[in-house]
């Protein structure tokens, strides 16, 4: 480790952000990525590595609302920011109506890219409640799945949507 | 015992809850207090010797664990079929990426800088790189003849049919490596100490693989190594054997520090390093009768294997079997070998080696067609297997087989004539072009041959103190839904709600070796022995009238728990044991190759754009039997994902390759299908009733690979009447073909 570099990366800053309603404050590089403090410093392992490079969409999170690749988003971007992960959809062990959409259409296979998927969903689904199937293909397509074809996962979104909207 | 059926429905996934909440734990997800961050430092060169190496500037090298070849305590091996593959390369590299040694420290950000300060002299030596090159034998880079395995079927007189036939029809096809790209990289945790032994937890397919080559490696006995399956996030082979040596790594590591050690791949070293699907190249020549019947034929079947064996011989033996696919052969010949490069090794992925040789023959089966004057339907009608008679390997058909009825269903199904039609009328016109192919094909399901009898896997099922049940195998659940369907077996056998089942984490100190997670064996071989063992128990409280003939579920919950009460731990074995009529001669390669096979008839509709010959998947029809479907809704997931995987491996996914490494390991430009490329796959099953495994279930997970590639490129033939005889099929590909095909018309003008 030379000098310069370590006194770069090893500088610790303090951020605060709001996590899942919840206020915290964390100690982390600049640099360091949204992901890393979610899941090395408060133990959000929902979202997930599948790429570490804006393509896969497994470590997707909700940063003030907006669909983000937490891989992509140093930390410091996300000081004071609102976040939402995969463990603050569900309200205590009600499941949100996507879950249950997903886990009665087989939407999860392996369910690497489940909490990816699902916010993703979400937040498709905020913006148009009652998508068409090409519409979610469309709004799902930034986020990859290896397991299902994608089949079942456009017909959980489908399904949610419907239930939402009767709700 | 209630009357409801738990086999056949669509029960709720055993772990879903845990995979939509975020809370199901993979490898990645686990901290172990104190733990380090391993990485690894790889051969920048395919094949040479290794000359000085040296730790450079600028790193504090004393804060480093650094592991060598030299801190190995038993076999420097991945103890799989050969035992070549060192664990970390000792004087000699025979692939780029070929670990040499290895690196740990707390702080997981300094260990890329430090892998990239090693710096080691090489001095290389000549390499091969494709089948080709590597049958010239111009190098020998292993063995006496660069042939890792071979295989020879023979069955009645190939060289006496060329003069009896009205046509002879050759052809020669190829396919290129793919990349499993599960979603969650390859990672392992390990943890050693000298009293209990060595515990690793990884992302994983077959728990006993890296048992065994740790015990190998450590220098330890069977109950001194621990390992431990954490959630995975997708495999399709590509977790079956290198796992072990990430385990092995792992391992190194934890012994030199004495603490535990968590090596987590990245998507660059994933892809680079770890195996792909085998290239293969087919050659086919087929005698037929004026009728276009097949009187015989002889197949020539190569794969690449990379540098060492690992599973080529298994995937070799596969690509075989089903060389000769759901036709009749009265005579033929298979010669088939796999054979070495300066590649690092191709492994395991879906379908394993079946996809390559059925890509080839029902590609050349087209050809057939046209060189006969029938279609594509008709010259596959007049060739179908049908009951009472012999496979190329001389395996009876038994079953109630219909391939023609199959055939037509899945005409009528995709309104298959109608459309070819209609697109060769629609094709004079526009600015593309459309078109429709079949592919019609088999898969064996279980271990080839002798394979089973030599797993001879174990299965236990428990009764528990509550009255609950609890499946114990080493099965693995990563995503294809295991851990539910073998609970659904097991309530089923005993009448139970589904609720009152439970699996056992795939962990081996508790659990049997049950056999590897592969070769879509687990519902049909691993399920029928959870029935058995199931019927144990239900047995041993009927025999100890805790329980009568006919009984509610909270009375076997009573009995149980009476049980466990009175007797302690109540557990109960089974043991595979081949069917007696089970014929398999492994030198002649003659005899039941599988205990049964899934059969199929897919059909692509594909578009081509012919401005941007970009290629589409319009409508994918996947019609299929597989015996009793367990659970439709995991079933069809099975299908829709296989078939996904597919079409990536024909339309998209392209392994450029430079000197034996993988030049484009990134998902930004190894590209696999997103939702808004694929077609809606419809997914449709027949039942024919037969009697294989547990309820009459076969094996479902691989066939689903083997029919797009096919039907695909028969569908962009069918539009552009140009044949395609390799994949992948990128547009590239499409307008050089396009290209000269034009050519000798512009250069001799007529047409
Ligand atoms: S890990 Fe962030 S997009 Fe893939
Ligand atoms: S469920 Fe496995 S990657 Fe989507």
């Amino acid at each position: 480790m030379t000098e310069s570099l370590s006194l770069e990366i090893r500088a610790l800053h303090e951020v605060s952000l709001t996590v899942n309603g919840e206020l915290k404050t964390v100690r982390a590089y600049p640099m360091e990525r949204l992901l890393d403090v979610l899941r090395h410093q408060l133990g959000l392992t929902g979202a997930k590595e599948g790429c570490g490079e804006g393509e896969c969409g497994s470590c997707s999170v909700l940063l003030n609302d907006a669909l983000v690749n937490s891989c992509l988003v140093p930390v410091l971007q996300a000081k004071d920011a609102d976040i939402v992960t995969i463990e603050g959809l569900a309200a205590g062990v009600q499941l949100d109506v996507l879950q249950e959409a997903f886990l009665k259409s087989g939407g999860a296979q392996c369910g690497i890219c489940t909490p990816g998927m699902i916010l993703a969903a979400h937040h498709l689904l905020r913006r148009k409640p009652n998508p068409t199937t090409e519409e979610i293909r469309e709004g799902l397509s930034g986020n990859l799945c290896r397991c299902t074809g994608y089949i079942q996962i456009v017909e959980a979104v489908a399904e949610a949507a419907r239930r939402r909207a009767a709700a | 015992m209630t009357g409801d059926h738990i086999v056949g429905v669509s029960v709720p996934r055993k772990e879903g809850r845990d995979k939509v909440t975020g809370r199901a734990q993979y490898v990645d997800d686990l901290t172990l207090p104190g733990m380090l961050f391993g990485a690894t430092v790889r051969s920048q060169v395919p094949r040479s010797k290794i000359g000085k190496i040296t730790f450079g500037p600028g790193i504090a090298w004393d804060e480093f664990i650094v592991v060598t070849a030299r801190d190995i305590p038993g076999k420097n091996v991945i103890a799989l079929i050969a035992n070549d593959q060192p664990c970390l390369a000792d004087g000699v590299v025979n692939h780029p990426e070929e670990p040499i040694l290895l690196l740990a420290h707390s702080d997981r950000h300094l260990l890329p800088q430090a892998v990239a300060a090693v710096s080691i002299e090489y001095d290389q030596l000549p390499a091969l790189f494709t089948v080709e090159q590597s049958e010239t034998r111009s190098e020998v880079i292993w063995g006496s003849d660069n042939i890792f395995k071979s295989y020879l079927v023979e069955k009645g007189d190939v060289d006496g049919i060329w003069k009896k036939a009205d046509y002879i029809v050759e052809g020669e096809y190829k396919t290129g490596a793919q990349e499993q790209l599960y979603i969650e990289n390859n990672g392992m945790i390990a943890s050693f100490d000298a009293q209990q032994g060595m515990t690793v937890w990884g992302s994983l397919q077959c728990p006993f693989y890296v048992h065994k080559a740790l015990m190998a490696l450590c220098n330890l006995t069977a109950d001194k190594v621990r390992v431990v399956q954490m959630e995975t996030g997708g495999a399709f082979g590509g977790k079956e054997e290198y796992p072990s040596m990430i385990a092995a790594h792992a391992a190194l590591l934890a012994i030199k520090c004495g603490r535990p050690v968590k090596i987590i791949y990245d998507r660059l070293e994933d892809m680079a390093a770890t195996t792909k699907r085998h290239p293969s190249r087919t050659r086919h020549r087929t005698a037929l009768s004026k009728d276009g019947r097949i009187l015989g034929g002889e197949i020539e079947l190569t794969i690449d294997g990379g540098a060492y064996v690992t599973l080529s011989p298994v995937v070799l033996s596969r690509a075989t079997i089903h060389a000769g696919g759901a036709y009749y052969w009265p005579n033929v010949r298979i010669t088939a070998k796999a054979v070495a490069t300066n590649a690092p090794p191709h492994g395991a992925f879906r379908g394993f080696g079946a996809p390559q040789s059925l890509f080839a023959l029902e590609r050349h089966m087209d050809r057939i067609a046209q060189v006969v004057g029938l279609s594509p339907v008709e010259i596959r009608k007049r060739n179908f297997l049908q009951p009472g008679q012999m496979t190329t390997t001389e395996q009876t058909v038994r079953e109630p087989l219909d391939l023609v009825r199959l055939l037509d269903r899945a005409l009528e199904l995709s309104d298959y004539h109608a459309k070819k039609q209609r697109f060769a009328k629609e094709n004079e016109l526009g600015t593309s072009r459309k078109g429709i192919g079949i592919a019609a094909f088999l898969h064996g399901a279980g271990f080839t041959g002798s394979g089973e009898r030599n797993l001879s896997s174990v299965v236990g099922v428990e009764g528990c103190a509550d009255g609950t049940i609890k499946v114990l195998v080493s099965s693995t659940e990563f995503g294809q839904g295991t851990k539910t369907v073998l609970c659904q077996i097991a309530a089923e056998t005993l009448g139970l709600p589904y609720e009152n089942v439970e699996i056992a984490q795939a962990d081996t100190d508790q659990v049997p070796n049950s056999g590897p997670t592969v070769a879509s064996r687990t519902v049909m071989v691993v399920g029928k022995l959870v029935q058995s063992a199931a019927l144990g128990i239900k047995q041993t409280l009927m025999g100890s009238g805790l329980l009568g003939d006919s009984y509610s579920a909270e009375q076997f919950r009573s009995a149980c728990r009476t049980q466990v009460a009175a007797h302690g731990q109540f557990r109960s074995w089974a043991r595979y044991e081949a069917p007696a009529d089970v014929f398999w001669d492994d030198d002649k390669y003659r005899g039941e190759a599988y205990a049964a096979f899934a059969w199929a008839v897919y059909v692509a509709e594909a578009t081509v754009d012919m401005t941007t010959y970009n290629v589409s998947v319009d409508d994918f029809l996947a019609l299929q039997e597989v015996g009793k479907v367990l659970h439709p809704v995991l079933a069809r997931g099975q299908i829709a994902g296989g078939v996904a995987q597919g079409i990536g491996y024909t339309l998209y996914e392209k392994v450029i390759w430079q000197n034996g490494r993988m030049q484009n390991g990134q998902m930004t430009n190894y590209i696999m299908p997103t939702s808004a490329d694929l077609p809606v796959v419809r997914v449709f099953f027949e039942e024919m009733g037969n009697v294989h495994g547990a309820f009459g279930a076969k094996g479902i997970g691989e066939l689903p690979m083997d029919g797009p590639a096919p039907a695909i490129v028969n569908a962009v033939e069918d539009a552009l009447k140009v044949p395609f005889d390799s994949i992948p099929l990128l547009p590239e590909d499409v307008f050089e073909a396009l290209l000269a095909k034009r050519e000798p018309q512009s250069v001799g003008g007529v047409r």
